[in-house]
């Protein structure tokens, strides 16, 4: 499966090659835009020393780690989100008769890699945090397991939202504040928000673990909400959780779909 | 090769239930070519997408090549080709030969293999001047024998079509024709498309089936089909005779009972 998703999405990369001066006008735009997250940041701290008790190197950690779990499930998953345009236009029925999981199919039509814009913003930004933040080494395996474990919650809550597409075919959007609204809520220190929604984001949709739970863990900070201390190295286990909970909505989508009229 | 038992699909439409396919039995023989008929609304689409896997049914069961088609839907694909008139399986705007390479990646075909049949496919169904053009520049006849080439790259024993000669003048009609007969006589592929033609049916299939408000309201050979009204009869009126028949008493089953036994039965 790993290797059909490689080889498909290869394919289309080199059909979007035909197009170079688009490709680097998108990968581009989406450095710059996403560059836009980081001037707020700036602009915050210009005012102030800390946000949310977190300083700026800790406050930019935070976002890198997430930023790059959310542009590598965006490159990598994202276009799930068409999957209600493919069932009005008829595509979807035809990726059911291919021998290739529809989500990887959906996943990897039209693939065009100027995502990874995004990618290489958000490594940038915690190239630079990690500089900036003294991170023993006996923490810092944790760093590419969160990044790991942030990817797979986001590319779950892409097929979350896919998997809802079966059922409101119209409202695409519905899905997207979950992915995007999700990755902006990542940007921050849970700390600037109230307790009410951290615990949503920590016992519900497990957003906390993409990288504020680990992250506290890798910057050897108390919790300021007192959450238990174990909840740091949760981040797989939730991982696996959402990504399940997604396999089975996807699944319980595609023996719903009942295509379109002729 | 596919067995039908009291197939059942049903849809809610604003909260009515609409009965797309309805106790639907039969079976279909290695070999074999078999036309689908009935008029609009008949429910033929919706067989044809439990058949490929893409719908589940309701109620019912089915075999296709000894597989449950909607849970067994990736082992199917390799087993069965699957070509829609109205929608094309390519992509749109890619070449078709780049269409044909994704269909390659998709289905795992090897290289060689899958030079051999391209270029196989390409002279019978004369692909070759436009192998470099975007899809959607392709005439709907042009577009067609890409798709029937498109279902033939993994060489499946079994060949479904819904409508394919629906829109094509009577030179692309005629290359379409000539081609599956040639695939069923000479490589033994199993085929069943519907149609509205009935020079299809005439030409090509030594079975038809009549589907009508998702019944059975008929299974025979074409000659079995002649006889349903009495002298000497045109396929057409014939046709026209079980439609008629069948909207006067649409509740009733079966419409007419096959007047000579379907060459195959479950
Ligand atoms: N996805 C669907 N949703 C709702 N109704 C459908 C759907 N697909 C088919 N139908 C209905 O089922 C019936 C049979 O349709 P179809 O199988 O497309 O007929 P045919 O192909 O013989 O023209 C029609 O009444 C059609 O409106
Ligand atoms: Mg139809």
């Amino acid at each position: 499966m790993v290797r059909t998703y490689l080889l498909l999405v290869w394919a289309w990369t080199r059909a979007a090659a035909q197009y170079p001066v688009s490709f680097a006008l998108m990968t581009v735009g989406g450095f710059v835009i996403s560059g836009l997250d980081v001037a707020v940041i700036w602009v915050i701290f210009t005012n102030t020393t800390s946000l949310g008790g977190f300083d700026l190197g800790e406050v930019m950690f935070l976002y890198g780690t997430a930023g790059l779990s959310f542009a590598l499930a965006d490159l990598l998953f994202s276009n799930v989100d068409r999957i209600s345009q493919h069932i009005r236009a008829g595509t979807f029925d035809v990726m059911l008769i291919r021998p290739v999981s529809p989500f990887v199919q959906v996943a990897t039509e039209r693939f065009v890699p100027h995502r990874i814009g995004r990618v290489i913003q958000a490594a940038a930004v915690l190239a630079i945090a990690l500089n900036r933040v003294d991170v023993p080494l006996e923490r810092g395996w944790m760093i590419p397991v969160m990044v790991a474990s942030g990817t797979v919650i986001f590319t779950a809550l892409w097929a979350l939202g896919g998997a809802a597409q079966f059922l409101l075919t119209d409202a695409p959007e519905v899905a997207n504040a979950f992915t995007y609204g999700g990755a902006t809520l990542t940007h921050y220190p849970l700390s600037v928000y109230g307790g009410e929604l951290v615990r949503g984001v920590t016992y519900v949709l497990p957003l906390a673990f993409v990288n504020w739970q680990p992250g506290l863990y890798v910057l050897g900070r108390d919790d300021p909400f007192g959450l238990p201390y174990w909840l740091r190295f949760l981040s797989p286990a939730a991982a696996a959780a959402i990504a399940l909970a997604a396999f089975l909505a996807w699944r319980a989508g595609v023996r719903r779909y009942r295509s379109t009229g002729s | 090769m596919i067995e039908v038992d009291r197939l059942g699909r049903t849809f809610k439409v604003r909260g009515t239930v609409v009965h797309a396919v309805r106790d639907l039995s039969f079976a279909v023989e290695a070999g074999e070519f078999v036309g689908c008929l009935g008029p609009n609304g008949a429910g033929k689409s919706t067989t044809i997408k439990m058949l490929t896997g893409i719908l589940a049914p309701t109620s019912g069961r089915l075999r296709v090549a000894g597989l449950d088609p909607s849970r067994r839907r990736m082992a199917l694909a390799r087993m069965i080709g699957v070509v829609f008139g109205q929608r094309t399986t390519l992509w749109w705007d890619l070449p078709l030969k780049d269409s044909f390479e994704l269909v390659r990646l998709l289905y795992k075909v090897d290289r060689r293999v899958f030079r051999r049949r391209l270029d196989e496919l390409c002279s019978l169904l004369e692909l070759g001047d436009f192998l470099a053009t975007p899809v959607r520049q392709l005439s709907l006849g042009q577009r067609m024998r890409g798709d029937i080439a498109a279902a033939l790259l993994h060489d499946p024993p079994i060949l479904v079509l819904d409508e394919p000669t629906i829109g094509l003048d009577v030179v692309s009609k005629a290359g379409v024709r000539d081609f599956l007969r040639r695939l069923n006589a000479e490589h033994g592929t199993t085929i069943l498309l519907t149609t509205h033609d009935l020079g299809d049916i005439e030409q090509l299939c030594r079975r038809v089936m009549l589907i009508d408000h998702g019944r059975l309201a008929f299974d025979g050979t074409v000659a079995g089909l002649r006889a349903v009204v009495p002298g000497e009869a045109s396929i057409e009126e014939a046709v026209t005779h079980l439609y008629l028949s069948s909207r006067r008493s649409p509740r009733t089953h079966p419409h007419r009972p096959a007047p000579d036994p379907p060459s195959v039965t479950a």
